[in-house]
Protein backbone atom coordinates (compact mmCIF):
# COMPACT_ATOMS: atom_id res chain seq x y z
CA UNK A 1 0.00 0.00 0.00
CA UNK A 2 1.46 3.88 -1.00
CA UNK A 3 0.27 6.24 1.00
CA UNK A 4 -0.62 10.02 0.19
CA UNK A 5 -0.23 10.46 -4.01
CA UNK A 6 -4.35 10.19 -4.73
CA UNK A 7 -4.48 13.19 -6.26
CA UNK A 8 -8.22 13.53 -6.25
CA UNK A 9 -8.40 12.50 -2.70
CA UNK A 10 -5.88 15.87 -2.32
CA UNK A 11 -7.63 18.53 -3.51
CA UNK A 12 -10.91 17.77 -1.19
CA UNK A 13 -7.85 17.86 1.49
CA UNK A 14 -6.51 21.32 -0.05
CA UNK A 15 -9.92 22.81 0.14
CA UNK A 16 -9.96 21.41 3.89
CA UNK A 17 -6.77 22.99 4.78
CA UNK A 18 -7.79 26.59 3.36
CA UNK A 19 -11.00 26.66 5.14
CA UNK A 20 -9.60 25.39 8.35
CA UNK A 21 -6.43 28.10 8.21
CA UNK A 22 -9.32 30.67 7.31
CA UNK A 23 -11.51 30.04 10.34
CA UNK A 24 -8.91 29.89 12.50
CA UNK A 25 -7.65 33.43 11.12
CA UNK A 26 -10.82 34.59 11.89
CA UNK A 27 -10.64 34.00 15.24
CA UNK A 28 -7.32 35.35 15.69
CA UNK A 29 -5.93 31.77 16.78
CA UNK A 30 -2.99 31.67 13.91
CA UNK A 31 -1.60 34.68 12.39
CA UNK A 32 -0.83 33.37 8.19
CA UNK A 33 2.14 35.13 8.29
CA UNK A 34 3.94 32.58 11.08
CA UNK A 35 2.58 30.44 9.20
CA UNK A 36 4.31 31.45 5.82
CA UNK A 37 7.72 31.86 8.19
CA UNK A 38 7.24 28.41 9.59
CA UNK A 39 6.80 26.81 6.36
CA UNK A 40 9.88 28.99 4.41
CA UNK A 41 11.89 27.49 8.05
CA UNK A 42 11.46 23.74 7.44
CA UNK A 43 11.97 24.11 3.48
CA UNK A 44 14.99 26.47 3.43
CA UNK A 45 16.58 27.30 6.67
CA UNK A 46 17.03 23.64 8.70
CA UNK A 47 17.75 20.81 6.95
CA UNK A 48 20.80 17.89 6.89
CA UNK A 49 23.29 20.08 6.29
CA UNK A 50 23.56 20.82 10.09
CA UNK A 51 24.48 17.29 11.19
CA UNK A 52 26.89 16.77 8.10
CA UNK A 53 28.00 20.12 9.62
CA UNK A 54 28.58 17.51 13.15
CA UNK A 55 29.50 14.78 11.47
CA UNK A 56 32.75 16.43 9.87
CA UNK A 57 33.70 18.02 13.12
CA UNK A 58 34.02 15.11 14.41
CA UNK A 59 36.09 13.61 12.03
CA UNK A 60 38.42 16.40 12.07
CA UNK A 61 38.46 16.81 15.56
CA UNK A 62 38.83 13.48 17.87
CA UNK A 63 38.63 15.27 21.09
CA UNK A 64 34.94 16.92 20.00
CA UNK A 65 34.16 12.93 18.58
CA UNK A 66 34.64 12.29 22.04
CA UNK A 67 32.46 14.80 23.38
CA UNK A 68 29.41 14.14 20.85
CA UNK A 69 29.64 10.52 21.76
CA UNK A 70 29.77 11.17 25.55
CA UNK A 71 27.18 13.74 25.80
CA UNK A 72 25.28 14.10 22.35
CA UNK A 73 23.58 16.99 23.97
CA UNK A 74 25.95 19.71 24.93
CA UNK A 75 28.10 18.65 22.03
CA UNK A 76 25.36 19.88 19.22
CA UNK A 77 24.52 22.11 21.58
CA UNK A 78 27.65 23.83 21.26
CA UNK A 79 27.08 23.88 17.40
CA UNK A 80 24.17 25.77 18.12
CA UNK A 81 21.83 22.99 16.62
CA UNK A 82 19.06 22.25 19.37
CA UNK A 83 15.85 22.33 19.98
CA UNK A 84 12.08 21.22 18.87
CA UNK A 85 12.34 17.34 18.27
CA UNK A 86 16.24 17.12 19.45
CA UNK A 87 16.50 18.72 22.54
CA UNK A 88 18.00 15.20 23.78
CA UNK A 89 20.90 14.03 21.51
CA UNK A 90 22.21 10.60 21.55
CA UNK A 91 24.60 9.92 19.17
CA UNK A 92 25.65 6.26 17.44
CA UNK A 93 29.20 5.41 16.11
CA UNK A 94 29.23 3.63 12.81
CA UNK A 95 32.38 1.21 12.38
CA UNK A 96 33.64 -1.58 10.40
CA UNK A 97 31.94 -3.77 12.54
CA UNK A 98 29.07 -2.33 14.00
CA UNK A 99 26.35 -0.37 11.51
CA UNK A 100 23.65 1.40 13.34
CA UNK A 101 20.29 2.53 11.72
CA UNK A 102 17.67 4.36 13.52
CA UNK A 103 13.25 4.36 12.87
CA UNK A 104 10.44 5.39 14.94
CA UNK A 105 7.73 2.35 14.76
CA UNK A 106 4.97 3.91 16.47
CA UNK A 107 4.81 7.62 14.54
CA UNK A 108 7.61 9.87 12.92
CA UNK A 109 10.34 11.17 15.49
CA UNK A 110 13.17 12.23 13.33
CA UNK A 111 15.82 14.76 15.01
CA UNK A 112 14.55 18.05 13.48
CA UNK A 113 16.87 20.74 14.50
CA UNK A 114 20.03 18.75 12.75
CA UNK A 115 18.20 16.81 10.20
CA UNK A 116 15.30 18.79 9.11
CA UNK A 117 11.69 17.29 8.35
CA UNK A 118 11.55 13.53 7.63
CA UNK A 119 11.91 12.17 4.17
CA UNK A 120 8.40 10.62 3.46
CA UNK A 121 9.79 7.27 3.38
CA UNK A 122 10.99 7.36 6.81
CA UNK A 123 7.66 7.92 8.05
CA UNK A 124 6.16 5.85 5.57
CA UNK A 125 4.20 2.12 6.71
CA UNK A 126 6.82 -0.55 4.98
CA UNK A 127 10.07 1.68 7.09
CA UNK A 128 8.04 1.51 10.27
CA UNK A 129 6.97 -2.24 10.10
CA UNK A 130 9.66 -3.63 8.52
CA UNK A 131 13.26 -2.04 9.92
CA UNK A 132 12.59 -3.86 13.48
CA UNK A 133 12.14 -7.08 11.88
CA UNK A 134 14.39 -7.21 8.74
CA UNK A 135 16.31 -4.48 8.70
CA UNK A 136 19.39 -6.07 6.21
CA UNK A 137 16.75 -6.70 3.47
CA UNK A 138 15.40 -3.12 4.53
CA UNK A 139 19.08 -1.78 3.79
CA UNK A 140 19.42 -3.43 0.85
CA UNK A 141 16.50 -1.82 -0.76
CA UNK A 142 18.84 1.20 -0.18
CA UNK A 143 21.99 -0.17 -2.24
CA UNK A 144 23.58 -1.30 1.28
CA UNK A 145 24.80 -4.73 1.36
CA UNK A 146 26.33 -5.34 4.79
CA UNK A 147 28.36 -8.79 5.24
CA UNK A 148 27.56 -10.68 8.03
CA UNK A 149 30.33 -10.37 10.60
CA UNK A 150 28.81 -6.83 11.12
CA UNK A 151 26.03 -6.65 13.90
CA UNK A 152 23.11 -4.48 12.90
CA UNK A 153 21.73 -2.34 15.38
CA UNK A 154 18.65 -0.47 15.38
CA UNK A 155 17.46 2.07 17.37
CA UNK A 156 13.43 2.48 17.46
CA UNK A 157 13.10 5.81 18.93
CA UNK A 158 9.99 5.23 21.20
CA UNK A 159 11.21 8.35 23.89
CA UNK A 160 12.04 11.92 23.32
CA UNK A 161 15.64 10.73 22.85
CA UNK A 162 16.37 11.74 19.51
CA UNK A 163 18.95 9.74 17.02
CA UNK A 164 22.02 10.79 14.81
CA UNK A 165 24.01 8.22 13.18
CA UNK A 166 27.89 9.23 13.11
CA UNK A 167 28.80 7.57 9.70
CA UNK A 168 32.29 6.21 8.99
CA UNK A 169 34.92 8.54 7.18
CA UNK A 170 35.77 6.93 4.01
CA UNK A 171 38.94 6.47 2.63
CA UNK A 172 40.76 9.17 0.08
CA UNK A 173 39.16 12.14 2.26
CA UNK A 174 42.55 12.72 4.47
CA UNK A 175 43.49 15.91 2.65
CA UNK A 176 39.89 17.66 2.43
CA UNK A 177 38.82 20.60 4.90
CA UNK A 178 36.09 20.06 7.45
CA UNK A 179 33.84 21.86 5.16
CA UNK A 180 34.51 19.52 2.06
CA UNK A 181 33.88 16.96 4.61
CA UNK A 182 30.36 18.24 5.32
CA UNK A 183 29.23 18.43 1.88
CA UNK A 184 29.98 14.43 1.23
CA UNK A 185 27.93 13.53 4.47
CA UNK A 186 24.20 12.64 3.21
CA UNK A 187 21.26 12.52 5.10
CA UNK A 188 20.56 8.75 4.35
CA UNK A 189 24.15 7.98 6.10
CA UNK A 190 22.95 9.86 9.20
CA UNK A 191 19.74 7.95 9.29
CA UNK A 192 21.81 5.18 8.76
CA UNK A 193 20.65 3.65 5.55
CA UNK A 194 23.91 4.10 3.81
CA UNK A 195 27.48 4.99 3.96
CA UNK A 196 29.52 8.11 3.08
CA UNK A 197 30.63 7.25 -0.50
CA UNK A 198 34.41 7.92 -0.85
CA UNK A 199 34.39 10.94 -2.90
CA UNK A 200 36.66 9.07 -5.47
CA UNK A 201 34.00 6.58 -6.34
CA UNK A 202 35.63 3.62 -4.04
CA UNK A 203 34.55 2.49 -1.28
CA UNK B 1 -3.56 1.16 22.45
CA UNK B 2 -2.90 -1.67 20.39
CA UNK B 3 -3.94 0.59 17.67
CA UNK B 4 -2.64 0.25 14.14
CA UNK B 5 0.17 2.72 14.53
CA UNK B 6 1.92 0.59 16.35
CA UNK B 7 3.48 -1.02 13.24
CA UNK B 8 6.97 -2.71 14.16
CA UNK B 9 7.32 -6.06 12.81
CA UNK B 10 4.53 -6.35 10.54
CA UNK B 11 4.58 -7.36 7.57
CA UNK B 12 2.64 -6.42 4.20
CA UNK B 13 3.38 -3.10 3.52
CA UNK B 14 5.57 -3.53 0.59
CA UNK B 15 9.11 -1.75 -0.31
CA UNK B 16 10.26 1.27 1.22
CA UNK B 17 9.35 3.73 -0.86
CA UNK B 18 12.32 5.78 -2.06
CA UNK B 19 11.89 8.61 -3.38
CA UNK B 20 15.16 10.81 -5.14
CA UNK B 21 15.10 14.65 -4.73
CA UNK B 22 12.28 14.42 -2.63
CA UNK B 23 10.82 18.11 -1.78
CA UNK B 24 10.16 19.26 1.85
CA UNK B 25 6.32 19.34 1.30
CA UNK B 26 4.73 17.49 -1.47
CA UNK B 27 2.02 19.89 -1.51
CA UNK B 28 1.47 23.53 -0.38
CA UNK B 29 -1.24 22.37 1.84
CA UNK B 30 0.88 19.87 3.83
CA UNK B 31 3.12 22.71 4.81
CA UNK B 32 -0.23 24.48 6.04
CA UNK B 33 -1.25 21.68 7.97
CA UNK B 34 3.11 21.61 9.58
CA UNK B 35 2.59 25.18 10.20
CA UNK B 36 -1.23 25.22 11.81
CA UNK B 37 -0.03 22.56 13.47
CA UNK B 38 3.45 24.17 15.29
CA UNK B 39 1.79 27.30 15.80
CA UNK B 40 -1.77 26.33 17.32
CA UNK B 41 0.92 23.97 19.71
CA UNK B 42 1.80 27.93 21.39
CA UNK B 43 -1.89 27.55 23.03
CA UNK B 44 -0.55 25.02 24.87
CA UNK B 45 -3.75 23.53 24.96
CA UNK B 46 -2.39 19.84 24.84
CA UNK B 47 1.23 18.01 25.12
CA UNK B 48 2.92 16.43 22.65
CA UNK B 49 1.61 12.69 24.09
CA UNK B 50 -2.01 14.19 23.59
CA UNK B 51 -1.12 14.91 20.28
CA UNK B 52 0.75 11.31 19.88
CA UNK B 53 -2.89 10.00 20.70
CA UNK B 54 -4.99 12.07 18.87
CA UNK B 55 -3.83 10.40 15.68
CA UNK B 56 -3.80 7.21 17.58
CA UNK B 57 -7.59 7.22 18.14
CA UNK B 58 -8.26 8.00 14.41
CA UNK B 59 -10.34 5.15 12.67
CA UNK B 60 -7.51 2.37 11.44
CA UNK B 61 -8.99 2.34 7.94
CA UNK B 62 -8.58 5.85 8.09
CA UNK B 63 -5.25 5.74 9.56
CA UNK B 64 -4.39 3.40 6.63
CA UNK B 65 -5.60 5.59 3.71
CA UNK B 66 -4.74 8.54 4.69
CA UNK B 67 -1.35 10.49 3.82
CA UNK B 68 0.85 11.31 7.09
CA UNK B 69 -0.14 15.07 6.97
CA UNK B 70 -3.75 14.19 6.67
CA UNK B 71 -3.06 12.36 9.52
CA UNK B 72 -2.03 15.65 11.21
CA UNK B 73 -5.04 17.78 10.12
CA UNK B 74 -7.81 15.28 11.16
CA UNK B 75 -5.73 15.17 14.60
CA UNK B 76 -5.74 18.87 14.85
CA UNK B 77 -9.26 19.56 14.10
CA UNK B 78 -10.46 16.87 16.72
CA UNK B 79 -8.33 18.20 19.25
CA UNK B 80 -9.26 21.80 18.59
CA UNK B 81 -12.77 20.98 19.27
CA UNK B 82 -11.99 18.90 22.29
CA UNK B 83 -10.16 21.77 23.90
CA UNK B 84 -12.65 24.55 22.66
CA UNK B 85 -10.64 26.27 20.40
CA UNK B 86 -13.14 25.69 17.48
CA UNK B 87 -16.62 24.57 17.93
CA UNK B 88 -17.94 21.86 15.73
CA UNK B 89 -20.27 23.93 13.87
CA UNK B 90 -17.31 26.36 12.81
CA UNK B 91 -15.10 23.36 11.50
CA UNK B 92 -18.04 22.18 9.34
CA UNK B 93 -19.10 25.80 8.30
CA UNK B 94 -16.02 27.01 7.84
CA UNK B 95 -17.75 30.23 9.63
CA UNK B 96 -16.44 32.00 13.00
CA UNK B 97 -19.47 32.45 15.21
CA UNK B 98 -17.83 34.87 17.62
CA UNK B 99 -15.11 34.49 20.16
CA UNK B 100 -12.04 36.09 18.26
CA UNK B 101 -9.36 35.50 20.46
CA UNK B 102 -6.99 38.65 19.86
CA UNK B 103 -3.52 38.26 18.82
CA UNK B 104 -2.03 34.99 17.88
CA UNK B 105 1.12 33.97 18.17
CA UNK B 106 3.55 36.04 15.73
CA UNK B 107 6.39 34.22 13.88
CA UNK B 108 9.21 35.26 16.77
CA UNK B 109 6.97 33.80 19.22
CA UNK B 110 6.82 30.63 17.84
CA UNK B 111 10.54 30.03 16.89
CA UNK B 112 11.67 31.36 20.45
CA UNK B 113 9.42 28.54 21.75
CA UNK B 114 11.14 26.21 19.73
CA UNK B 115 14.44 27.27 20.64
CA UNK B 116 14.14 27.35 23.81
CA UNK B 117 14.49 23.47 25.50
CA UNK B 118 11.83 21.51 24.39
CA UNK B 119 12.97 18.74 26.45
CA UNK B 120 10.97 16.71 28.58
CA UNK B 121 13.17 15.92 31.39
CA UNK B 122 12.02 15.68 34.26
CA UNK B 123 14.54 17.82 37.44
CA UNK B 124 13.34 15.39 40.01
CA UNK B 125 15.83 13.32 41.80
CA UNK B 126 14.15 9.76 41.17
CA UNK B 127 17.05 6.85 41.69
CA UNK B 128 16.99 4.33 39.08
CA UNK B 129 15.69 0.79 39.11
CA UNK B 130 17.52 -0.88 36.72
CA UNK B 131 21.43 0.16 36.30
CA UNK B 132 23.27 -1.14 32.55
CA UNK B 133 23.78 -4.73 31.98
CA UNK B 134 20.83 -5.71 34.33
CA UNK B 135 18.31 -8.37 32.62
CA UNK B 136 14.84 -7.23 32.36
CA UNK B 137 11.52 -8.45 31.43
CA UNK B 138 8.86 -6.27 29.76
CA UNK B 139 5.39 -6.07 31.61
CA UNK B 140 2.75 -7.82 29.69
CA UNK B 141 0.69 -4.67 29.65
CA UNK B 142 -2.47 -3.47 27.46
CA UNK B 143 -3.49 -0.27 28.22
CA UNK B 144 -6.36 1.16 26.43
CA UNK B 145 -5.03 4.89 25.67
CA UNK B 146 -1.65 6.58 24.67
CA UNK B 147 1.62 4.26 25.67
CA UNK B 148 4.77 3.77 24.00
CA UNK B 149 5.49 0.18 24.64
CA UNK B 150 4.99 -1.20 21.22
CA UNK B 151 3.36 -4.82 21.07
CA UNK B 152 6.45 -6.45 19.52
CA UNK B 153 8.61 -5.93 23.01
CA UNK B 154 5.93 -6.84 25.38
CA UNK B 155 6.55 -9.91 27.54
CA UNK B 156 10.82 -10.16 26.00
CA UNK B 157 13.78 -10.04 27.61
CA UNK B 158 16.11 -7.54 27.14
CA UNK B 159 19.65 -5.52 28.79
CA UNK B 160 19.29 -2.70 30.11
CA UNK B 161 22.09 -0.58 27.85
CA UNK B 162 22.26 2.93 29.33
CA UNK B 163 19.98 4.93 31.41
CA UNK B 164 18.87 8.50 30.09
CA UNK B 165 17.74 10.21 33.30
CA UNK B 166 13.92 11.38 34.33
CA UNK B 167 11.46 12.26 31.87
CA UNK B 168 8.10 12.73 31.75
CA UNK B 169 5.41 9.39 31.45
CA UNK B 170 3.72 9.66 28.55
CA UNK B 171 0.97 7.71 29.42
CA UNK B 172 0.00 10.02 32.18
CA UNK B 173 0.67 12.79 30.51
CA UNK B 174 -1.37 11.99 27.82
CA UNK B 175 -4.18 11.84 29.34
CA UNK B 176 -3.63 15.02 31.10
CA UNK B 177 -3.07 12.93 34.82
CA UNK B 178 0.35 14.10 35.31
CA UNK B 179 3.88 14.08 34.58
CA UNK B 180 4.59 10.77 36.42
CA UNK B 181 8.59 10.89 35.93
CA UNK B 182 10.20 8.47 35.96
CA UNK B 183 13.54 7.33 34.69
CA UNK B 184 13.96 6.27 30.65
CA UNK B 185 16.60 3.54 29.31
CA UNK B 186 17.61 2.65 26.41
CA UNK B 187 17.60 -1.42 26.76
CA UNK B 188 18.70 -3.99 24.14
CA UNK B 189 17.14 -6.85 22.76
CA UNK B 190 18.50 -9.65 20.69
CA UNK B 191 17.09 -10.16 17.14
CA UNK B 192 16.43 -13.73 17.79
CA UNK B 193 14.66 -12.70 21.20
CA UNK B 194 12.42 -10.64 19.48
CA UNK B 195 12.02 -12.29 15.98
CA UNK B 196 12.59 -16.54 16.96
CA UNK B 197 15.64 -18.50 15.91
CA UNK B 198 15.43 -17.53 12.31
CA UNK B 199 16.69 -14.17 12.78
CA UNK B 200 20.65 -13.21 12.59
CA UNK B 201 22.24 -13.92 15.82
CA UNK B 202 24.29 -11.01 15.79
CA UNK B 203 21.85 -8.23 15.26
CA UNK B 204 20.27 -6.29 18.20
CA UNK B 205 17.15 -4.05 18.52
CA UNK B 206 17.62 -0.83 20.86
CA UNK B 207 14.05 0.39 22.32
CA UNK B 208 13.84 3.67 24.93
CA UNK B 209 11.43 2.45 27.74
CA UNK B 210 10.39 4.37 31.05
CA UNK B 211 10.49 2.28 34.35
CA UNK B 212 7.17 1.76 34.41
CA UNK B 213 7.61 -0.90 31.35
CA UNK B 214 9.78 -3.19 32.93
CA UNK B 215 10.51 -5.56 35.48
CA UNK B 216 13.56 -7.55 36.77
CA UNK B 217 14.05 -10.40 34.77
Amino acid sequence: MSEGHDHSHLSDTELRVRALESLLTEKGLVDPDALDAIVDHYENKVGPRNGAKVVARAWMDPEFKKYLLEDGTAAIGSLGYLGSQGADMVVLENTEKVHNVTVCTLCSCYPWPVLGLPPAWFKSFPYRARLVKEPRVVLQEFGLKLDDDIEVRVWDSTAELRYLVLPERPAGTDNMSEEELADIVTRNSMIGTEKVASPSGGV
Amino acid sequence: MDGIHDMGGMDGFGPIPIESDEPIFHATWEGRVYAINTAIGVWGKWNIDAGRYGIEVLDPALYLQSSYYERWLYRNENLMVEHDLITQDELDSGKASGGDRGMPPDAEEIFEKQRKSRSFRVDANIAPKFTPGDTVTVRNIHPKTHTRIPRYVRSKRGVIDRDHGVFIFPDTNAQFQGKKPQRVYSVMFTAQELWGPDAPEQDKIYLDLWDDYMDPA
